[in-house]
């Protein structure tokens, strides 16, 4: 192609200065054209293939270029590909006239939607849902008491979001690694996490995994590929992006899952953990918890876009808006985002609506900042284990006397997992200083003698809980 | 991390008891080879594959030149080769990915560009695109990437175009890679490296020429280090990727073309141990970097002029060889400390405080520490030249302490 293209007809004509304000310059797709004279000679001689080339004045030879006689149909050629021109000053407006619909199965009263789609869910997972959701809601509220009560030092409840954290945790498999922000506990729960195992790290003693060293609900546990929670927020979308590029080094069959609010969305994080998803083309699910407030920030405070599921587009990101309290939706959500994900490489967005029913955590009262009545409202009537409860029950699957006895089942093995929670002795002094490093170095070793020793002089000062 | 190595040990000054400094079991070595460019792994862990690794590498052992100056090379006896530094980085790290493929390479420009610097060049096309991976700008995006990869099971080594940039990666080299392995009470380990160019080059102007040393020292969980020649460049890159640790290996724009010899064998150097570039008698002259070159051609005026400095490459930025260093004030009774840190709260401060904690018996003149003054770099070239020590200084500095 390069023979015939001559320094005197290296430039080809464009349509351009007929009908446009723009100008082209030279294309990207074309590098051996690079050194095109800007006011050359006309060129008669025209290669095949290329289309944009710098422009010349002269008008009649225009026509001879072929299909570019249409406005609408020329192309521009810039780094970053092809793409039409246009005439006008058309600016992009702010928002969609209409809300990016949202994703639902059942109604608010948990009957199933005449034309819903949805991934049928068997008896076992349905009742395993269900059971879950109602276990997380009591196993928060005992936990909180527990904390109103002084006995345990915090707590962050998931009131109002047990359909997106047990649901979606259903819908992917074992191998599936998760970065939650720190109101998923759902997810651990359907994993097999057992009650005594929230319980031990909640009261720090040593039996939890995370050697006491954690506020309560930051849970880890690399047994069930549960990323140990990290209190910053929006930081483990980023670390589940270099996740997702690990499971696809290794041609895992698996995908890196991440949760985080209406608030995380805010972060720079988010952003970036976005567009180096899609750019890497790693295999990850972005799960936005919309439930309309950052503490006490409400969404209309923390973005003036249409949610966050238009951003996921932004970034070449597939994205849908599901009912979070919709157990169903967002099961057969994240399935199918699950399969997408593993089998093309690609990250996907998924914005679950959904309320915090709860305080933001027990250092917080929402109802300085928010009416008592809006949250009876949604506690009571937009329920999602209500919801679900009418579809299982609609189906053979449940009964007020299975429910009776899970409730007092778990009542009773989390009253006893506090209570043996509570008397298991603390984790040892030396677990202040393991774990910094792989072997403790020499300068904590020191500094942990001067903590025995300062112990020795003074133990009146010293916790008698916390074992030498 | 332990250094429980063949006399590579950088045993505990206890703070109670000074005098009661444990003579280490540096049997094995000769005097002459005392010296810490030995080729030691810093094999601490009770895991079986980390003890054949020590004791096949301990077979290795090579005793090197007691004293090396700028000009001398550290080269066994023995054949060797000659390269540059950033060339020995490279080779430090194709041969680490060569070792492990779980070893892969991030940051800006590192793929079919070779890295700004040139560290990363060939590896794109010997490894593939996925393996050293180019990613977008937004260096707390790619270091929380590598952080997720790594506990996932990767090796990561990130690479931040210069080591300013990493400020925007603090929150995750702070919050994410120093701290998880401890939150999660041991169940994720964050073996990354991070690396990158730092310091003041030629005029490369404000916001280019930072010293991140003094901003992540305090972080817990992170270990740092610091290259200055080919030999140790190697060395220090193959023990950070091996090394369980986060590791952040700090090099400096200009030392990059520097040449020397080095060995044609496998070799590690220890990351917690410092380096005697040249055993002296009068005074201990510690640094590290690039103002170990402006200390050794300071050397050799003060040679002249009669003295007999002791110079340490300190290598271990955190935590400090306070064997060595220790061991050193002991014997000299003074110490100079040479960095090129701004005077709050960098390297040199850290260390002022650590000797005056621990060697304070046995000093006879206080801590004298060069830095560079609490301004941002300039960028005319005559001014920038000013806030960095230079050999005139030191020469100063060393006679002053030596009245």
């Amino acid at each position: 192609m390069a023979q015939h293209l001559k320094s005197s007809s290296k430039s080809i004509l464009l349509n351009i200065l007929r009908h446009n304000i723009g100008f082209s310059s030279p294309s990207h797709a074309s590098r051996h054209l690079r050194h095109n004279l800007p006011h050359g000679p006309l060129s008669t001689r025209l290669a095949p293939n290329l289309i944009t080339r710098y422009c010349n004045t002269m008008v009649d030879t225009l026509s001879s270029i072929g299909s570019h006689e249409d406005t609408n149909s020329q192309v521009m050629d810039f780094p970053g590909g092809k793409l039409a021109f246009t005439p006008e000053i058309h600016f992009i407006s702010e928002s969609n006239e209409e809300r990016v619909p949202c994703y639902r199965v059942l109604d608010d009263n948990g009957q199933q939607l005449t034309n819903s789609r949805f991934i049928p869910v068997s008896k076992e997972i349905a009742v395993k849902m269900y059971s879950d959701m109602v276990t997380l809601q009591m196993m928060d509220n005992i936990f909180y008491e527990a904390q109103r009560q002084g006995r345990l030092s915090f707590y962050a409840t998931a009131f109002g979001e047990e359909a997106i954290n047990i649901a979606s945790a259903a819908a992917l498999s074992p191998d599936d690694v998760i970065f939650p922000q720190y109101r998923e506990p759902g997810v651990l729960l359907w994993r097999g996490f057992t009650l005594q195992e929230f319980a031990n790290q909640c009261f720090g003693n040593k039996s939890d995994y995370g050697k006491g060293r954690q506020m309560p609900v930051h849970y880890g546990s690399n047994k069930l590929n549960y990323f140990t929670v990290s209190a910053t927020i929006a930081t483990q979308l980023p670390n589940a992006v270099g996740a997702a590029y690990s499971l696809k080094m290794d041609e895992k069959d698996a995908c890196a899952v991440t949760f985080f609010g209406d608030g995380g969305s805010s972060e720079g994080d988010f952003h970036a953990a976005l567009n180096f998803a899609a750019v890497m083309e790693a295999p990850v699910l972005f799960i936005c918890r919309n439930n309309g407030w950052a503490i006490s920030t409400p969404t209309s405070d923390q973005f003036r876009s249409d949610g966050v599921v238009v951003k996921g587009r932004a970034y070449g990101i597939r994205s849908i808006r599901v009912d979070g309290n919709d157990a169903l939706a967002m099961y057969s959500a994240v399935h199918e985002a699950r399969e997408m994900a593993i089998r093309e490489h690609r990250p996907i967005l998924i914005e679950a609506l959904t309320y915090r029913v709860g305080h933001h955590s027990t250092s917080d009262d929402s109802t300085r900042y928010r009416s008592a009545d809006e949250i009876e409202w949604w506690n009571k009537a937009r329920n999602p284990l209500s919801r679900f409860r009418t579809w299982v029950e609609s189906n053979g699957w449940w009964s007020d006397e299975a429910e009776s006895d899970l409730r007092s089942k778990i009542k009773k093995e989390m009253l006893e997992a506090i209570r043996v929670a509570e008397k298991t002795e603390k984790p040892n002094l030396n677990h202040m200083f393991s774990d910094v490093y792989d072997v403790p170095p020499l300068n904590l070793r020191e500094q942990e003698l001067l903590v025995r020793q300062a112990i020795k002089s003074h133990p009146q000062d010293y916790p008698s809980d916390v074992p030498l | 991390m332990a250094a429980r190595i063949h006399g590579g040990a950088a045993t505990a000054l206890s703070t109670f008891n000074p005098k009661k400094l444990v003579a280490p079991s540096r049997t094995n070595l000769p005097a002459a080879a005392r010296s810490s460019k030995r080729c030691i792994v810093a094999g601490g862990g009770s895991d079986a594959s980390k003890k054949s690794l020590s004791v096949r590498h301990s077979q290795k052992l090579i005793a090197n030149a007691a004293v090396a100056t700028k000009a001398e090379t550290s080269a066994t006896t023995g054949t060797g080769h000659e390269l540059l530094l950033f060339e020995a980085l490279q080779e430090g790290l194709e041969e680490e990915m060569d070792r492990d493929p779980h070893v892969c390479v991030m940051g800006e420009d590192v793929g079919h560009y070779g890295g700004s610097y040139k560290v990363t060049k060939g590896l794109a096309d010997k490894f593939g695109d996925l393996r050293v991976l180019d990613t977008p700008i937004c260096e707390n995006a790619f270091t929380g990437m590598g952080i997720g990869a790594a506990m996932t099971g990767l090796r990561p080594v990130i690479e931040g175009m210069n080591m300013g940039f990493l400020l925007l990666a603090f929150n995750q080299i702070s919050n994410n890679c120093g701290m998880l392995h401890y939150t999660s009470g041991g169940q994720f380990t964050i073996p990354v490296v991070i690396r990158g160019p730092g310091g003041v080059g030629r005029q490369l102007g404000a916001e280019h020429s930072q010293r991140l040393e003094s901003y992540f020292q305090s972080i817990p969980g992170i270990q740092m280090v610091a290259c200055s020649t080919p030999y140790n460049a190697k060395g220090l890159m193959k023990a950070a990727i091996r090394s369980e640790n986060p590791v952040i290996l700090f090099e400096h724009v200009l030392l990059y073309n520097l040449k020397e010899k080095i060995p044609d064998e496998e070799y590690i150097c220890n990351l917690e141990e410092a380096e005697m570039v040249r055993p002296g008698e009068h005074i201990t002259i510690l640094t590290y970097s690039r103002m170990r070159y402006h200390v050794m051609q300071a050397a050799k005026t003060l040679v002249n002029k009669g003295y007999d400095p002791e110079v340490i490459d300190i290598r271990s930025l955190k935590p400090f060889d306070l064997y060595t260093i220790g061991n050193s004030v002991k014997k000299t009774h003074r110490v100079l400390i040479v960095e090129e840190c701004m005077r709050t709260g960098g390297i040199g401060a850290s260390l002022t405080a650590a000797i005056n904690e621990n060697f304070h018996d046995y000093l006879d003149a206080p801590v004298m520490c060069l830095s560079s003054q609490d301004v941002p770099t300039p960028y005319a070239g005559t001014l920038e030249e000013w806030t960095v020590v230079q050999p005139a200084q030191i020469v100063t500095a060393v006679e002053q302490l030596c009245q």
